[in-house]
C-alpha cells in the first residue's frame, strides 16, 4: 500500500508547534512569555525535536515567532550524546 | 470460594442525620429518620417477605406480602411504604399477617408456571423462595380458568399467552412468568433513567411492556441489565444463565471498558464466567450498570483472539507462530540491534490504559531502565493530555477533583464535550437522577445529544457551539460572570492568587469577549450564553463535567485552563456537589498517566529533569536515568518517517486506528524495523508489526484499575490466561531477556514499589485495598484513608492559578472545497475502536459507523437516509452511510471510529493541541457527496490488512 506524502515535514511541524506554543503565551507579560515558552519546549520536547529546532534556528529560524526566536536563547541545546 | 452474597435490604437507604429508635418483633432497632419498617426489620436481621420491593428502588406497596402489624395501629400497613416512628412497635409474623400473605401467594402461583426444576432461576428465585416463607402448600384455586400461562387453554387459543421475546441478544423476556411486580419498569426510571419500560393494561390484562409494545430490541431499551437484575423472577433472565446454568461462586472486580470503572461480581462456574452482576458496595456505580460492563464480555473468549506468540521478518510475510521463549529472544535481539546501529533513543514504547496500573508501571519501568531513554507514551495523548496539562497548571494536579457520589448534591451540571449517556452511561444514570430531582443542566456541544433532551431531562441552555470555538464560548461565560459582578470574590481572595484573578478579570471583561462578539464566532446567541453563565455562578453547586469534546482541539489545554478558571471565579472547589471533572475515556487511563507513562515525567507526574526524583529511581534500580523529555507517540512517528526512531513496543493500544491521520501513522510504523504489538486480537496496529505477543484479559489477571475520580479499584483473576501469562509477566519476560534483574511473583509486589516511590501512593497495598475496597489517592500520611474530593482547603500548588485564555481560531478551516465541519464521538454499544465490542452482540444495536448529516446538507447534496456517502478531507477520504437528523447543525457532520472499515482516522488531520501534541479530533473540515461504495483506499487497505494476517499454518486469515 502506498502513501502519499504527509502535508507537513517534520521540521516545518516543528516550527509550526513552537509557534503554537508562542501564541499561547503571547498574552503573558513579555518577559513572563518568553520563559513560558523556552520552559515549555525544555519540559516537554525531546533532544533530537530541540536539535532540529536549533538547525533551523541556527539558519536564521526562518517562520519562526518573534517570541520563539528570544525564547531559544534559553532553550537547552540537546548534548551531543542525547538520544 | 462461594457466591457474594449482598443483603437487599428491600428499600433504598435514608440519608437522614436524624436516628429513630423502634422495637421489631421484641429487638431494639436505631435507624436514621425516614428508613422504612421493612429495612429498618432488615437492619435487625428480620427478613420480612417481599416480592415488590428490592432496595435499589424506591417503595411501591404493590405486592401486598411485606405486611406488617403496628401496635396501636389498624390494619396491616406493608412495611415497605411506611416508614418508622420513635417508639414504635412492630411485629412481622402474627396469625392474621400469615393468612394474608398465604393468600396472596396463592393468588400468585395460581398463575404462575410449576416448572420449578427445569426453570433457568432455580435456585435464584423470590417467587420461589416466597411461597417457602409462607409455608404455601396448595393452591385452592386451581390452575384452570384465565391465565398468561399456557399457549393455550382446552385447544383454544389463549390471548392473554405472550410468546417470549428473545430480541435482545443478552436477555431473554418470559411474560408467562411475569407477576407485574413493576420492579423492572421502576429500574429503568429510577436506576437507569431510560423510561423505555411500562405497564400497558389493567388489572388482570397488566403487562410489562417495552415501549408501546414493542420488542426489547425496537424499544428504548438501551441494554443496561438493570431491569434483569431487578426481576425477582425468570422473567427477564440471562440468556448466559439459561445456557449454563446458576453460579457458584463470584468475585468482586473492575469494568475493563470506560473511565467510570464499575465494580462487578464476576459470577462464576468454575472457570467458566456466568454473568457479571454490578455490586452494590461498589463506589463509582453502587449496583448499576451498562450494557458494555454488564453484557459485552464474549470477546475473552471469542475465536479470533490469538493465543500463541507470532513473528515475521517483513510485514509482507504471513506470521509463524513460536514459542513465547522464541518471541521474547527475538524482540530482545532486534531491540538491542536497533540501538545499537541507530543509538539508544531509536526505541520506545506505548503503555496501555486497557492495562493495570501495575503492567503499566513495568511497561515505563522497562523503558526507562532496560531501553535507557524516556520514548514512553500512553493513549492518554490523543484523549485527556491536555487535562493534565490544563489542570496542572491552574490546580497542581491532574486529574478530576471529585467522586461521583458528589453529583448527588449537585445544583447545577455543567457538561461540556461530552455525552454521558453514551460513554460513561453509569455516570449518566446518576446525574440523571440527581437532574429528576430538581438539579439544572447545561450542555455545551455542537450536538444535540441525549443528555440535551431525553425522557425527562431537558437542558436549561444548550450552547450548540460551532466546532473549535470552545475557548470563545467558555471565555465569553467567565465574561459574562466577571462583568455581571457573578464571581465569588471571598473564594478567590481566599483561594487564589488576587492579582492573577485581577489580571484575568481585565482580560475576560474586554468586549471582544463578549456574548454578543462570540456569538459572531460559534453561533451560540449572545442570550443563551449569558443565561448559562448567570445559572453555573448563581444556581447553587455547580459541578463542570467534560470530554473528549473539550481536550481534541488544537485549544484544548486552553479550554482546560478556561474550565478550571470558571471553577475558580464561582467558588465551585473543594467541596461536595462542585469541582471539574474531566471524564475519563478508558478503564485506565487515569492510572496509566499516574503511573508515569508519559516521556517527561515519572510516577506521581514528577519531572524527568528532577534530580531529587530521578535518585529514587536510579538507586532502587540500579541505573542512571536518562534527564531529558522523551518523545510522545506523534513525536515518535514524525521520527519514525524521518528514520531516527526504528523499534517500538506496544501494550494493547491501536495507534493505527484510534490515532489521527492513519496515513502517517501507517507510514511510521511502516519505516520502522521491529514493532512489537502485544494484544488480544490482530488489531490494525498488527498489520504493520514483526512480532504479535498474545494479551491476556482483564478476567485473566490480577491488578488495579484507577477511574476517572482517582479510585483506585482491585482487579480479580477469575481465570487462567488463555495466551498463557498474564500481561505483567510478558513485560517482566521481556525485561529478563534484556538482563534486568525483575523478579515480581505477583502485582502487589508491583504496587508495593509503586507506593515506596511515589508519595501520593505511599498508603496503597493489596491489604489496605482489601480492607477499604478502594481507595482514591492521594493516599498517603495527610490523606490516609485516600482523597474522595481535592483542593479542599486550599489548593495543591497553594494558590489557584487564572491564566488568560486567548482565542485562537484553527487552522483546520472550512472553505470552498471542505465546506462542512466533521466531529467525532462514540455511541453507547461500542467502546472506542472496537476491538473488543465489535466481537460481541453489541453489534446488534451498532453494525458500522454512521455519518450524521443535516437534511438541510444532505438535501443540497441529493443526499436520502441510508446512502453511500464519500467523506472528504485534506488529508484523506473514506465511504459510509449517511444517516439524516437534526441533531446536528447545519454545517457539521458526525462520526464514530468504532469500525476499522470506516477508518475515520484517514479523514482527521495531524494538527494537535498547543501544549501536548493531543489530536484535533474534533474538527475536521470536509466535503461530502453521494458515492458508489468503498473508495480506492478503503479497498487497498482492506487488502493489505487481509493479507498481513495470515498466519502460516492457518488456511484463512483470521481477523
Amino acid at each position: 500500500m502506498s502513501h502519499e506524502e504527509h502535508k507537513m515535514g517534520t521540521k516545518e511541524k516543528l516550527v509550526y508547534m513552537a509557534n503554537q506554543i508562542a501564541t499561547f503565551f503571547e498574552t503573558k507579560p513579555h518577559d513572563e512569555g518568553v520563559a513560558g515558552v523556552a520552559k515549555h519546549i525544555n519540559d516537554f520536547w525531546d533532544p533530537r525535536m530541540r536539535r532540529q529546532f536549533f538547525e533551523m534556528f541556527d539558519e536564521g529560524g526562518k517562520g519562526m515567532k518573534p517570541l520563539v526566536i528570544e525564547a531559544a536563547a534559553t532553550i537547552r541545546r540537546p548534548r551531543q550524546d542525547a538520544a | 470460594m462461594g457466591l457474594v452474597h449482598e443483603i437487599d435490604f428491600g428499600t433504598p437507604a435514608s440519608k437522614s442525620e436524624k436516628q429513630v429508635t423502634l422495637i421489631v418483633d421484641g429487638f431494639e432497632v436505631t435507624v436514621p429518620e425516614g428508613t422504612s419498617i421493612m429495612r429498618a426489620s432488615m437492619e435487625a436481621g428480620i427478613e420480612i417477605p417481599k416480592l415488590c420491593a428490592t432496595d435499589m428502588v424506591d417503595a411501591f406497596g404493590s405486592c401486598r406480602l411485606c405486611l406488617v402489624e403496628i401496635e396501636g395501629r389498624n390494619g396491616t400497613p406493608s412495611s415497605c411504604t411506611t416508614p418508622v416512628m420513635p417508639g414504635m412497635v412492630v411485629h412481622t409474623q402474627t396469625g392474621r399477617l400469615k393468612d394474608i400473605r398465604k393468600g396472596v401467594m396463592e393468588l400468585y402461583i395460581s398463575d404462575h408456571p410449576l416448572d420449578c426444576l427445569t426453570c433457568a432461576a432455580n435456585g435464584d428465585c423470590e417467587l420461589q423462595d416466597m411461597a417457602g416463607a409462607v409455608g404455601l402448600r396448595d393452591v385452592r384455586y386451581g390452575y384452570e380458568g384465565d391465565n398468561h400461562v399456557r399457549a393455550k387453554n382446552d385447544g383454544a387459543e389463549n390471548f392473554k399467552w405472550m410468546a417470549k421475546d428473545e430480541s435482545n441478544p443478552y436477555f431473554t423476556y418470559d411474560p408467562s412468568k411475569c407477576i407485574v411486580c413493576s420492579r423492572c419498569v421502576r429500574a429503568c426510571e429510577e436506576v437507569q433513567g431510560t423510561f423505555a419500560l411500562t405497564i400497558e393494561g389493567r388489572g388482570f390484562d397488566s403487562r410489562v411492556s417495552p415501549g408501546v409494545h414493542e420488542l426489547f430490541l425496537d424499544s428504548e431499551c438501551v441494554s443496561c441489565g438493570a431491569c434483569v437484575q431487578a426481576c425477582p423472577t425468570a422473567t427477564l433472565t440471562e440468556k448466559s444463565v439459561i445456557e449454563i446454568g446458576q453460579p457458584e461462586h463470584s468475585v468482586v472486580t473492575t469494568c475493563a471498558y470506560c473511565g467510570v470503572g464499575c465494580s462487578f461480581k464476576a459470577e462464576m462456574r468454575g472457570e467458566e464466567l456466568v454473568r457479571m452482576v454490578p455490586w452494590k458496595d461498589g463506589k463509582a456505580n453502587r449496583g448499576h450498570s451498562c450494557v458494555k460492563g454488564r453484557f459485552a464480555y464474549g470477546y475473552a473468549t471469542h475465536k479470533e483472539r490469538i493465543l500463541n506468540p507470532m513473528i515475521r521478518e517483513k510485514i509482507t510475510d504471513p506470521w509463524r507462530e513460536v514459542s513465547w521463549e522464541e518471541a521474547i529472544e527475538y524482540t530482545t535481539k532486534e531491540f538491542r540491534r536497533i540501538q545499537y546501529q541507530y543509538g539508544r533513543g531509536a526505541v520506545g514504547g506505548i503503555t496501555s490504559s486497557r492495562c493495570t496500573n501495575e503492567e503499566t508501571f513495568l511497561v515505563q519501568k522497562l523503558i526507562r531502565q532496560g531501553f535507557g531513554n524516556n520514548n514512553v507514551d500512553t493513549c492518554a495523548r490523543v484523549c485527556h493530555s491536555p487535562t493534565g496539562y490544563g489542570l496542572g497548571q491552574t490546580y497542581g494536579t491532574s486529574a478530576g477533583t471529585q467522586d461521583f457520589d458528589s453529583v448527588e448534591d449537585t445544583d447545577v451540571a455543567l457538561i461540556i464535550g461530552a455525552n454521558p449517556a453514551s460513554a460513561h452511561p453509569v455516570f449518566a444514570s446518576r446525574l440523571k437522577k440527581r437532574l429528576r430531582a430538581g438539579a439544572k443542566l447545561i450542555v455545551i456541544d455542537p450536538r444535540r445529544t441525549e443528555m440535551v433532551k431525553s425522557a425527562h431531562i431537558l437542558a436549561e441552555h444548550h450552547l450548540a457551539l460551532k466546532p473549535g470555538t470552545n475557548v470563545a464560548v467558555v471565555t465569553a461565560l467567565a465574561h459574562v460572570i466577571v462583568t455581571e459582578g457573578l464571581f465569588n470574590e471571598t473564594f478567590i481572595r481566599e483561594r487564589c492568587d488576587w492579582s492573577e484573578f485581577q489580571d484575568y478579570a481585565e482580560f475576560v471583561s474586554d468586549p471582544r469577549h463578549s456574548p454578543e462578539e462570540v456569538e459572531k464566532l460559534s453561533g451560540v446567541p449572545a442570550e443563551t450564553i449569558r443565561g448559562a453563565a448567570r445559572l453555573y455562578a448563581t444556581g447553587g453547586n455547580g459541578a463542570i463535567y467534560y470530554g473528549l469534546g473539550v481536550t481534541e482541539h488544537s485549544q484544548g489545554s486552553t479550554t482546560v485552563i478556561g474550565i478550571a478558571n470558571l471553577a475558580m471565579l464561582t467558588g465551585n472547589i473543594g467541596r461536595k456537589g462542585v469541582g471539574v471533572n474531566p471524564l475519563r475515556g478508558q478503564n485506565n487511563v487515569q492510572g496509566a498517566c499516574d503511573m508515569g507513562s508519559f516521556p517527561h515525567e515519572l510516577p506521581g507526574y514528577r519531572h524527568i529533569s528532577g534530580d531529587a526524583v530521578r535518585d529514587i529511581y536510579d538507586s532502587l534500580w540500579g541505573v542512571k536515568l536518562d534527564n531529558e523529555p522523551g518523545l510522545r507517540i506523534p513525536n515518535m512517528l514524525d521520527a519514525a518517517v524521518d528514520g531516527t526512531f526504528k523499534g517500538i513496543y506496544i501494550q494493547g493500544e491501536d495507534i493505527l486506528q484510534s490515532d489521527p491521520d492513519t496515513k502517517h501513522v501507517s507510514a511510521g510504523l511502516e519505516a520502522m524495523e521491529c514493532v512489537v504489538v502485544q494484544d488480544l486480537f490482530l488489531n490494525e496496529t498488527a498489520n504493520y508489526a514483526h512480532v504479535f505477543l498474545p494479551g491476556s484479559t482483564f478476567l485473566e489477571k490480577d491488578g488495579t484499575f484507577t477511574n476517572a475520580e482517582r479510585r483506585i479499584n482491585r482487579v480479580r483473576k477469575v481465570m487462567t490466561p488463555k495466551n498463557g501469562y498474564a500481561d505483567w509477566e510478558v513485560t517482566q519476560k521481556l525485561a529478563q531477556a534484556m538482563g534486568l534483574n525483575w523478579n515480581y511473583k505477583h502485582p502487589s509486589e508491583i504496587m508495593d514499589e509503586v507506593a515506596k516511590t511515589t508519595p501520593s501512593f505511599a498508603n496503597v497495598s493489596y491489604d489496605f485495598l482489601e480492607k477499604m475496597g478502594s481507595v482514591q489517592w492521594p493516599c498517603n500520611e495527610k490523606a490516609p484513608e485516600g482523597t474522595p474530593i481535592m483542593h479542599i482547603d486550599g489548593f495543591v500548588r497553594g494558590k489557584g492559578k487564572f491564566i488568560r485564555t486567548e482565542y485562537v481560531a484553527t487552522d483546520e478551516k472550512t472553505g470552498p472545497r471542505f465546506p462542512l465541519l466533521l466531529t467525532t464521538g462514540r455511541i453507547l454499544s461500542q467502546y472506542n475502536v472496537g476491538a473488543q465490542t465489535r466481537r460481541t452482540e453489541n453489534v446488534a444495536w451498532h453494525a458500522e459507523d454512521l455519518l450524521e448529516i443535516h437534511p438541510h446538507d444532505a438535501e443540497n447534496r441529493g443526499l436520502r437516509d441510508g446512502d453511500w456517502v464519500r467523506l472528504q478531507s485534506r488529508a484523506g477520504e473514506t465511504t459510509l452511510r449517511a444517516q439524516i437528523t437534526d441533531k446536528v447543525s447545519p454545517g457539521v457532520v458526525y462520526t464514530t471510529f468504532h469500525h476499522p472499515d470506516t477508518q475515520a482516522n484517514v479523514i482527521t488531520t495531524d494538527f494537535s493541541d498547543w501544549a501536548t501534541n493531543c489530536p484535533e479530533y474534533k474538527v475536521t473540515a470536509v466535503q461530502v457527496g453521494a458515492s458508489n461504495g468503498p473508495s480506492e483506499w478503503q479497498k487497498g487497505y482492506n487488502e493489505q490488512a487481509q493479507q498481513s494476517r495470515r498466519i502460516a499454518g492457518h488456511l484463512e486469515a483470521a481477523e
